[in-house]
């Protein structure tokens, strides 16, 4: 238990060894924390950042589909509006064409009509002379008689 | 047990034997160098200086290899000991200083591995060295006093050359002389200054001594009070068993702290030689 060298070597070993940490493994353990702390700040504040751009895109994507969602309901009402428009139009133009054909049918049996009239009116007249000539015996100048025929037939 | 010729004193005093070398008259004498100044323990320089290279050739080589990017399992270890000792210098000490944490970080793990050699069985190193030829070892070099004085006296130079560069000579004599007592300057109270002078020298001389003095014995006392203590546990035959290892997990905690307050401590004391009053 005496005192002796050994004080003295173990102090020197005690200088060199603390010179050696401070020399070679003090400041490149502490640089490579440090910088392993940047890191993570950096990574950190990164996160942080896409966090926040996600909510805004994701804002943004609502907002996108719900002026779609309108613009597709304004589309849909638009297209039903045109469609009931379009019936419509055909059903007007369908039954002005059915009147029209309505009315040229009309037209066309009262001109039958009037022909098969007048066709029969001229038969009639006709007949009229016929037997009138028959009756006398004679022939009746047509000529001469044509506008009291003209006026009998008119007259049936 | 040893053997079984040694009495249980023979026995325990051989376990605190240092193996040791001096000089005498021209030609090397081991162990009878009782007295003599010029002598090495040999078995306490050995372990101290091997678990001073293992301490600094593995950290070192951690540090050779050390990123920024994920640390391997041994460089988180390593790294997590220089946070903790790097926080507990801010904390105490501060001004810059490229000296003080790496000093902090090397006491600290030196004195932790030297203190943990206790936790050795304490026949396994020495009777190893019997059985080759080596008559003592002994394996806690913190329980040397050389090696835990060793250790003080450079803090303790260290301390002094830090408050000289910090406050200069006189800043370094003042601290020792106008301190706690103003000494009168001036009127007819000068002729007291001279003896409240001397009064203050001789108060923080013994303060400024007592700082390496307990930092020493501290650790030296708690290291060699649990070696003696497990020495006395071997002796109890088929029932140190369970007493070695109770002991030896209570030691656990005298070890990391014997190693924490040694470390704090130097901190302080550079702490307090650079501090402004």
């Amino acid at each position: 238990m005496d005192i002796n060298l050994t004080l003295i070597g173990q102090s020197i070993a005690m200088l060199v060894f603390v010179w050696f940490c401070m020399k070679f493994i003090w400041p490149p353990l502490v640089a490579a924390i440090e910088e392993r702390r940047e890191k993570i700040a950096d990574g950190l504040a990164a996160g942080e950042r896409a966090e926040q751009d996600l909510i805004k895109a994701k804002e943004e994507a609502a907002g996108i589909i719900g002026e779609a969602r309108s613009n597709a309901l304004e589309i849909v009402a638009q297209a039903n509006q045109r469609s009931n428009e379009m019936v419509d139009e055909a059903r007007g133009k369908a039954s002005s064409e059915a009147e029209r054909i309505k009315a040229q049918a009309h037209a066309e049996i009262a001109q039958e009509i009037e022909q098969a009239r007048s066709a029969l009116r001229r038969e009639v007249a006709a007949i009229a002379v016929g037997g009138a000539k028959q009756l006398l015996g004679r022939e009746i100048n047509e000529a001469a008689n044509a506008d009291l025929l003209e006026k009998l037939a008119n007259e049936l | 047990m040893a053997a079984e010729k040694q009495s249980t004193g023979e026995y325990i005093s051989h376990h605190l034997q240092n193996l040791q070398v001096c000089r005498v008259d021209g030609s090397w004498v081991w162990n009878e160098c009782a007295g003599n100044f010029w002598t090495i323990n040999v078995d306490s320089m050995f372990f101290s200086v091997f678990l001073g290279l293992l301490f600094v050739l593995g950290f070192h080589a951690v540090a050779k290899k050390a990123t920024s990017d994920t640390p391997g399992r041994f460089q988180a270890f390593i790294e997590m000991i220089v946070e903790f000792i790097d926080t507990s210098v801010k904390e105490t000490f501060h001004k810059s200083s490229n000296v003080i944490a790496p000093l902090a970080l090397t006491i600290f793990v030196w004195v932790f591995m030297m203190n943990f050699m206790d936790l050795i069985p304490v026949d396994w190193l020495p009777m190893a060295a019997h059985a080759a030829g080596i008559p003592y070892l002994k394996v806690v070099p913190t329980t040397d006093v050389n090696i835990t004085f060793g250790m003080s006296i450079a803090v303790f130079f260290m301390v002094i050359i830090y408050t000289i560069s910090a406050k200069g000579i006189g800043g370094f004599i003042g601290e020792l002389t106008l301190h706690p007592i103003a000494p009168p300057l001036k009127g007819i109270g000068i002729v007291f200054a001279p003896f409240i002078i001397a009064f203050n020298f001789i108060l923080e001389s013994v303060a400024l001594l007592a700082k390496p003095l307990s930092l020493s014995l501290r650790l030296f006392g708690n290291m060699f009070a649990g070696e003696l203590i497990f020495i006395l546990i071997a002796i109890l035959g088929i029932w140190q068993l369970p007493l070695h290892f109770a002991w030896a997990v209570f030691h656990i905690l005298i070890v990391t702290l014997q190693a924490f307050i040694f470390m704090m401590l130097t901190v302080v004391y550079l702490a307090l030689a650079v501090e402004e009053h």
